[in-house]
């Protein structure tokens, strides 16, 4: 751990990397590797690891892992000062740019824009999921246990919590 | 937008559309409940309560909404918290739902690092996480069905091929993000530009 206080050195280092992160949390991560990692030497690879298996696990946003990271460096302030930086001032930011873009009897730019966005942002999702399917769906298994659950939430209005409670029992079974 | 602007009290649309906007603790509630419920990501969550559940938003404002906030930097879900909570309450609902989405989980995540931190053996909890991942995917899957019916209604071909360039550039080929946006964005604005100068003709 360097000299300067930590909790200043989560502030600056959230903070920064949030303003860059375009496309998500998740896209944040390799980022978040490297300097939680490599740089800074606040973690091991291992407990980075456990980290990302930790936040993904417990609910809320998967962005906070950040949490976990600023826990490890200082504690319970740590972990508050990370999520902070890591959370506010993009929303604000966002908070801005739609205010601007909604304002009334202005152009149709603004409009025409987000409208010209929808499908873009839905071609970038379907991407991640065909990813993260690559990456989780390792047998055939796994890979019926995916496509029930696209199948099912796409059909029904059942709440999405019943299907991960059923993926997480198959997983602790050991069948997926 | 300008087309449809006029008959305000005719809508052609069968569904009821809108509820009445919460209030800042029912704001709060839900944003809390959704990031409760969140395992694996919380914008499935989201989208069922705001469009399903309580009727906020339409499924094309919610698409235009979220599109924005998964364009500016930063965790998406949590732009849109802000975004959303201001947009029906001022800054105040824009507060009231993003410490909603944030508070309850950053006070597990802490609870879950002191655990780690005394334990550090998250064996069990991998293999329970690999099974919901799993599921995980199968709802994202879910969602972007979701999300395209608006789309699939209008049968815009323009919109559908600038989508599917999008999926295979990242998911298939593997692309670098920014490279690709900075193509699609430009095309996608200047395409809707000329379509909707078609229709205003």
């Amino acid at each position: 751990m360097s000299s300067e206080n930590p909790i200043w050195a989560l502030i600056s280092t959230f903070g920064l990397m949030s303003l860059f992160a375009v496309g998500g949390a998740a896209a944040a991560v390799p980022e978040m590797h490297r300097i939680a990692v490599d740089v800074h030497h606040w973690m091991t690879d291992k407990q980075f690891a456990d980290a990302y298996a930790i936040a993904q696990l417990s609910p809320g946003p998967n962005v906070l892992i950040v949490t976990l990271i600023g826990y490890a460096v200082a504690g319970i302030p740590g972990a508050l000062a990370a999520t902070l930086a890591m959370c506010l001032p993009t929303a604000l930011l966002a908070y801005y740019v739609s205010r601007l873009l909604n304002r009334p009897s202005q152009s149709r730019w603004p409009g025409l824009i987000q409208a010209a966005l929808v499908p873009l942002s839905i071609g970038l999702m379907a991407a991640s999921a065909l990813i993260l399917a690559q990456s989780t769906d390792r047998n055939i298994a796994a890979l019926l246990l995916t496509a029930t659950v696209a199948v099912i939430a796409s059909v029904s209005r059942i709440n999405p919590l019943w299907l991960l409670l059923a993926g997480g029992v198959l997983g602790f079974a050991g069948i997926v | 937008m300008s087309p449809d602007s006029a008959p305000a009290a005719q809508e052609p649309d069968p569904l009821p559309t809108h509820a009445p906007p919460p209030g800042l603790i029912a704001l709060f509630l839900a944003f809390a409940r959704m990031s409760l419920a969140g395992f694996g990501g919380v914008l499935v969550f989201a989208r069922h309560a705001i469009v399903d559940q309580h009727r906020w938003m339409t499924a094309d404002e919610f698409n235009e909404t979220f599109a924005l906030c998964h364009f500016l930097p930063g965790p998406n879900i949590v732009n849109l918290s802000m975004v959303f909570g201001s947009r029906l309450r001022g800054i105040a609902g824009g507060v009231a739902a993003f410490t909603g989405l944030l508070l309850p989980p950053t006070l597990i995540m802490t609870v879950l690092a002191i655990i780690y931190a005394r334990f550090g053996d998250v064996e069990v909890l991998r293999r329970i996480l690999a099974g919901i991942s799993c599921a995980a995917v199968g709802l994202l899957i879910a969602v972007v069905f979701r999300m395209m019916t608006p789309l699939l209604k209008r049968m815009d071909v323009v919109v559908f091929i600038l989508m599917l360039g999008v999926f295979t550039a990242i998911g298939v080929f593997r692309w670098p993000l920014q490279a690709v946006l900075l193509v699609a964005i430009p095309l996608s604005i200047g395409v809707t530009y000329v379509m909707r100068r078609k229709v205003a003709a």
